[in-house]
């Protein structure tokens, strides 16, 4: 259990460093820490009219706002007029929050209102989410493990068992997130969509199941489908593909 | 070995569990177990976590910078207008 937490922990720090460290570049106030503390006070900023504590959740929310809008629009350009639309709506409509939700939780919502109406005007049919089959089933090679009969079934096979990728695998290589952003591309849409809002973009759970309406099994089972798929990209590419799984 | 034997099937299944804080304690407890002495499955942890962070690192999309400006001046225009 003190594990667990312990982990949550460095998740939470871990999402809190990307969104703060993110946009250093260009020239953002970082120094006034993440969006998420002190939430009352950022919206009371931005009624106040503090021009940097807004460009900050702009600058902070617009990649993950586009590509929840892309998926109901048909281009980027258009995913992107979306988003500034929410802005601007956001901007006249901040007296009206009342904190019954979070604040980005509220800006989604308006988003995801402005997306669809827009991708009902661009008549953009939009995919009804298949029930995927990759949702379901093990999401490690099963011939990776030992069969029932051995004594010690469901154990790693020694053949097939993960390998370290090497002293310098705590971070990748650029090639290596070349294969890692093309293998995310390849994610059946739903898991793509989770991984995304969760990792890359750092969003909290209860957040991405809200903006997706998603349950909080659902999307931990998505999440986890698509991080095991990038995890096995990865491995193919530092340690070739694991012969000994594909013939038994 | 005891019938709370967690086989490394299983045990990889419920790592974005474990890591979400999502699994009741007797389980938490189990993969902990698990994860003390198996060497595999700790790597295949490890390497979830660096897939993890690294895709906190991936460059995103972001809002042209003329559409930024163009929003920061409406937001200082709206405040302008009342008075602020």
């Amino acid at each position: 259990m003190p594990g667990a937490v312990l982990d949550r922990t460095i998740w939470a720090g871990v999402v809190v460093t990307e969104g703060g460290s993110r946009y250093q570049g260009v020239g953002m106030d970082v120094q006034s820490g993440p969006v998420e503390a002190g939430e009352e006070n950022l919206v009371d900023r931005l009624r106040a009219g503090d021009g940097a504590a807004f460009t900050r959740i702009v600058r902070g929310w617009s990649p993950a706002m586009i590509k929840v809008a892309r998926q109901y629009v048909a281009s980027h350009a258009s995913a992107e007029e979306a988003v500034q639309e929410t802005w601007l709506a956001v901007i006249k409509g901040i007296d009206r929050f009342q904190g019954r939700s979070s604040l980005r939780t509220w800006v989604f919502h308006i988003l995801a209102n402005i997306a669809r109406r827009q991708g009902t005007n661009e008549s953009r049919t939009l995919p009804t989410p298949p029930v995927e089959d990759a949702d379901s089933g093990p999401s490690v090679d099963p011939n990776r493990f030992r069969p029932v009969g051995d004594r010690w079934v469901g154990g790693w096979r020694a053949e097939a068992a993960p390998r370290s990728w090497g002293p310098e695998s705590a971070t990748l290589n650029a090639e290596a997130r070349v294969v890692l952003t093309a293998a995310l591309a390849e994610l059946p849409q739903r898991q793509r969509m989770v991984v995304e809002l969760r990792d890359v973009h750092g969003l909290p759970a209860d957040e991405v199941c809200d903006i997706l309406a998603l349950s909080p099994a659902n999307q931990r089972v998505l999440l986890h489908r698509a991080r095991a798929k990038l995890r096995e990209q990865l491995e193919t590419y530092y340690t070739g593909p694991n012969e000994q799984a594909v013939r038994p | 070995m005891t019938g709370d034997y967690l086989p490394c099937a299983h045990v990889v299944e419920l790592l974005t569990d474990y890591l979400e804080g999502a699994l009741d304690p007797v389980t938490t407890a189990r993969v902990d177990a698990h994860l003390f002495d198996c060497e595999p499955c700790t790597t295949y942890l490890a390497q979830l976590r660096t897939t993890i962070i690294e895709l906190g690192t991936l460059p995103e999309p972001t809002l042209p910078a003329d559409t930024v400006n163009a929003l920061e001046e409406a937001f200082r225009d709206l405040h302008s207008r009342h008075g602020h």
